[in-house]
């Protein structure tokens, strides 16, 4: 019988299958931040497993609270730093090189097709977009992973999505994947992979394939995944080349992880998404979710950046429509730059002087505000509109409500100080030329 | 049921509803706390203020489905243990949530109509290993036997030893 992505690289992993329902794979890679690594750590050294598997296949990020905002975060990076550092593994970022890691990982060229990778993050599925298999995992099994480069899972089952059409002007994959999240509900796809595939995502770049597959837990999902193509093989070259004699012959290569034209789905969905409209979700659940241009919810905040949208095409896009204009008095614009490449990406192109023309204030790389842990946290009561993944009560601040949207909205609503349909700032700055 | 099975008597059953996620369970801004007791106080204050202070040792929690969502953060788990909290009965449960429960060493039970059941519930005693639930009906006042399908041997083995690390620790250690 066929197979999925998923199943050809669970296959290829597997090292031992004693039980029936969970099999153990080898990993090609650990990753590791400071908020769900120090606790491993910590039961290591207790345990007396103070070791690790292989440094080189261990990437380490201090990225959710940095630089360090008081005494606690401060001893959680040491924690990290000082373990990195014993065990002497080079692919260690700290401040200055730091970044979200599903923006740095990608970026560095450590993921890929093929991979099995897991991390203490359930943001972890955004790899998928190279076409691995990618899952976020507790503290125990961080441990394991650390300790022998093994996990146990059970067999990946996947649902397919086939996105057909062609997106309209001003509706991004930020809005593709939230009107899905809609449609599966946020259980929809537990203990399951999303295999996306069709056209629309054979046209996306792999910074939206990522924005994609980022959101896949949000639908419950183990991991999102995209067939690796010659997008994949184009973003990865500098880091590939010298493993192939031409770009023909890494796809061919890859192609050996596409999957079976008979491969079995639990569910297939197709949808045609030349209708769809900007959204922006309501309550504190990533499915509820309503059109932008229904709206008109006041906002206190405005926040462009995360794993999810804070990649230099996200600020490409938000800088062609803040050029010019200015943010509403009320509204604080947060920019956070997802690494430090896009940061001086977005430097060199005259973005981040847009930015802050407008009234944005520019961060340092860090996931800080997305969970509200620093760089922009509410005060109870008060209204983000965010470019990030999470929408639960109390997420960016106790008693605050955000309102998860595309760059393209986030923006368009800090320059109208509330929410609106970004399309008409995008037409009228258009005509403006 | 033999002598060996895995058999608990709750006093309470506290009952959650549906997606109760982990940023509910364990608010960010404990995540970078050092003292454990201190994350274990403001466990589920999102929803249940004071949750840590009601709470008895041995109590179980049951919940709607997708238990669980959110954030991979074990902490969500661990301050369960830390409470004494003996089995999670869900009526789904979110995937690395689930993972978290046993490889910590706690039951985590799927049963359909969780909350409506337990609603109406007293004296209940739940044998793990067999997947037997005894109580008295509040309604009928009438004893009353459910059943749920049990975990599998390999889980129950993690589970008995108290989590997954305590069970492969020996192993481990050999093989260093």
């Amino acid at each position: 019988m066929g197979k999925t992505i998923a199943q050809k690289i669970f296959d290829a992993h597997i090292i031992d299958d004693t039980y029936e329902n969970a099999k153990i794979i080898k990993l090609d890679a650990v990753f590791a931040h400071e908020i769900t690594t120090p606790p491993a750590i910590k039961d290591l050294e207790t345990k007396g497993l103070d070791k690790v598997f292989d440094p080189n296949k261990i990437k380490v990020v201090i990225d959710h609270v940095t630089p360090s905002k008081d005494t606690r975060s401060a001893i959680q990076a040491k924690i990290l730093r000082d373990w990195a550092r014993r065990h002497k593994i080079k692919d260690f970022f700290d401040i200055g090189k730091n970044g979200v890691c599903h923006a740095l990982f990608p970026e560095q060229g450590f993921v890929r097709p093929g991979y099995t990778i897991i991390m203490g993050d359930s943001h972890t599925c955004t790899h998928g977009a190279f076409g691995a298999f990618a899952f976020g995992v507790g503290t125990t099994a961080l441990e394991v992973g650390i300790l022998k480069g093994v996990v146990a899972t059970s067999y990946p089952k996947s649902i397919k999505i086939v996105l057909k059409g062609q997106l309209e002007n001003g509706v991004y994959a930020k809005d593709v994947i939230l009107h899905i999240i809609h449609e599966l509900t946020v259980n929809g796809a537990t203990n399951r992979v999303i295999e996306f595939s069709g056209e629309v995502i054979d046209n996306f770049s792999m910074e939206e394939r990522m924005t994609l597959t980022n959101m896949a837990i949000e639908a419950g999902a183990t991991s999102g995944i995209c067939a690796p193509d010659m997008k994949t093989v184009e973003y990865l070259w500098k880091y590939i080349k010298n493993d192939f004699n031409d770009k023909a012959d890494a796809l061919k290569e890859y192609s050996r992880w596409l999957p079976d034209a008979d491969a079995k789905y639990e569910k297939e969905f197709e949808f045609d998404v030349s209708d769809w409209e900007p959204l922006i979700t309501i309550k504190y659940s990533p499915d509820q979710s309503i059109l932008a241009k229904d709206a008109d919810i006041k906002i206190d905040q405005a926040y462009l950046g995360s794993c999810t949208n804070g990649r230099i095409s996200d600020l490409r896009i938000a800088a062609g429509i803040l050029k010019g204009q200015k943010i509403a008095d009320h509204v604080r614009g947060i920019l956070s730059p997802a690494t430090p490449t896009v940061f001086k990406t977005a430097l060199k192109e005259g973005l981040l002087e847009i930015f802050m023309d407008s009234g944005f204030v520019v961060t340092n790389p860090t996931c800080g505000a997305c969970l509200g842990m620093s760089n922009g946290v509410l005060a109870p009561g008060e209204v983000a509109v965010s470019s990030t993944n999470r929408n639960f009560k109390g997420r960016m601040g106790k008693g605050g409500m955000v309102h998860l949207a595309s760059p393209a909205t986030v923006v368009a609503s800090a320059i109208a100080g509330k929410i609106v349909d970004p399309r008409k700032y995008i037409s009228s700055q258009e005509e403006g030329k | 049921m033999s002598n060996d099975d895995y058999i608990i008597k709750p006093k309470h059953a506290w009952i959650f509803g549906d997606h109760v996620n982990t940023d509910l369970i364990v608010p960010s801004e404990y995540l970078t706390e050092n003292d454990p007791d201190i994350i274990v106080k403001h466990a589920f204050e999102g929803i249940n203020p004071d949750f840590s202070k009601k709470v008895d040792n041995g109590d179980i929690i049951v919940a709607g489905r997708n238990f669980g969502c959110g954030s991979s953060r074990e902490e969500a788990v661990f301050v369960i243990k830390e409470l004494g909290i003996s089995a999670v009965i869900a009526e789904s449960f979110a995937r690395i949530y689930f993972r978290n429960l046993i490889n910590q060493g706690i039951p985590a039970i799927t049963l359909k109509n969780a909350t409506q059941i337990f609603g109406n519930m007293t004296k209940i005693t739940i044998n793990i290993s067999d997947g037997i639930i005894n109580c008295i009906d509040l309604n009928t006042r009438k004893r009353t036997t459910l059943k749920f399908k049990p975990l599998p041997e390999f889980i129950m083995k993690i589970i008995e030893a108290g989590g997954a690390l305590n069970l492969i620790k020996t192993k481990v250690k050999e093989k260093i």
